[in-house]
């Protein structure tokens, strides 16, 4: 993890026609952990995907050092496969080490569930799996969009201790969540404060 | 080049459990003998005219898979996921190529063996189609894929695919078709000519295509 870091300065996104928000700066160093909040809708998954680079910014400056990791709402696991085969398949396109996907099978607690089919398993366990990618990655930058979704509270709890050490270890994690999440001391970002105003300027 | 190998193995694997496979097979089987039902058995008529018509087969057959080749992995974030990897829209299209061929056109020729038979097409004709199948499949794929791409995340995307596909088949099957008939062997360099050039562009255009989509 050399020099890892993620600035925007001045992003605004257009989705169809409509400003969804402006000004939006955010500037993480190493350790760092951000929090977007706000009511569905707002762009949150928006300024995720403009963190990924999924979506061009209208306006503003993104950069970026150090590879992603992202989860949303769309899990990208092949459902016919046991989930191991099938995390298996990302963790080789990151060149992750199958050590590393075993860590974060475990850190998700997902090894009783390892060769069980993807299309088996329950929301939550879809969560945990789709987090359990990210951690294997090995990548410094995480990007979680809503990853409290369909989680109780004991993988509430195992996200927040792989969060925690993945700051712990110099990362950086932005979050988007309408719901409190277990991340300590985030720079929260509350999106309502970055909309177009209607009329004014 | 070993993401490459992943990709394609992931795609293949897909179009098995998919059963994706057997569909052209199957499709190009059952037009080859529903077509002697249409025309009467006259041999000397169907040796004739066999031949061409297991080639619109094949080109058809090739359109059956186009909903399943990019859309479905588009829908379900696995575009996305590849992209964040910092690998390239043209490889995962090239690799995606790769699959889509291995998985169809060597089942196409094997299936061409019994479906010549049905028709009654004679040993040196059967040998032209096998030889102008094999160099005409790799851009019967690329097309489809090419279309896949350009139609992902369009509503009714299946018959669209058909309209988009088939006038740009037209070179395909008028050289492929005519590989049979021809002694001088013009319309295999030809066919070969637009199997490259349908070959090389898909990886590019397809790579253009899936980023433009990414909304």
């Amino acid at each position: 993890m050399s020099r890892v870091g993620l600035r925007l300065s001045g992003v605004a996104c257009v989705r169809g026609g409509r400003l969804l928000f402006r000004g939006v700066d955010l500037a993480m160093e190493p350790g760092g952990s951000a929090l977007l909040k706000g009511p569905n809708g707002i762009g949150k998954s928006s300024l995720i995907r403009i963190c990924a680079g999924l979506l061009r910014a209208s306006a503003g400056m993104v950069e970026r050092h150090g590879r992603v990791a992202l989860t949303d709402e769309r899990l990208a696991l092949d459902m016919e496969q046991p989930l191991r085969a099938a995390l298996d398949f990302w963790a080789r396109l990151d060149r992750a080490t199958a050590q590393a996907l075993d860590a974060a099978l475990e850190a998700m607690a997902l090894e009783p569930l390892a060769q069980v089919p993807v299309r088996m398993l329950s929301t939550g366990q879809r969560k945990r799996a789709a987090l359990a990618r990210v951690i294997a990655s090995g990548a410094p930058i995480w990007l979680l969009d809503e990853p409290g979704n369909g989680l109780d509270d004991a993988a509430l709890g195992l996200l927040g201790d792989a969060v925690a050490g993945h700051l712990a270890r110099g990362g950086i994690v932005v979050a988007a969540s309408h719901q409190p999440l277990p991340l300590v001391t985030p720079v929260v970002m509350a999106m309502q404060d970055h909309v177009a105003a209607e009329e004014g300027e | 080049m070993t993401v490459l190998l992943t990709l394609a193995a992931r795609d293949l694997r897909q179009a098995w459990q998919s059963a994706g496979l057997w569909l052209p097979v199957a499709f190009l089987l059952l037009v080859a003998s529903l077509y002697p039902f249409a025309v009467g058995p006259d041999a000397a008529l169907l040796r004739r005219t066999g031949g061409g018509m297991l080639w619109i087969a094949a080109l058809l057959a090739s359109l059956l898979p186009v909903d399943r080749l990019v859309a479905p992995d588009r829908e379900r974030g696995v575009l996305d996921q590849i992209a964040l990897r910092d690998i390239g829209e043209e490889m995962v299209v090239l690799a995606r190529l790769i699959a889509h061929w291995l998985g169809f056109g060597p089942a196409l020729m094997i299936a061409t063996l019994p479906a010549a038979a049905l028709l009654k097409l004679d040993g040196a004709t059967i040998a032209l189609l096998e030889l102008g199948l094999l160099i005409g499949t790799p851009a019967l794929a690329a097309l489809g894929l090419l279309v896949a791409t350009l139609t992902a995340g369009l509503r009714s995307s299946g018959a669209l695919s058909g309209l988009l596909a088939l006038p740009l088949a037209v070179p395909l099957l008028i050289f492929g078709a005519g590989t049979l008939g021809d002694g001088s062997g013009a319309a295999f360099k030809f066919l070969g000519a637009a199997s490259l050039l349908l070959v090389a562009i898909t990886p590019f255009a397809g790579g253009a295509a899936i980023r433009a989509g990414r909304e």
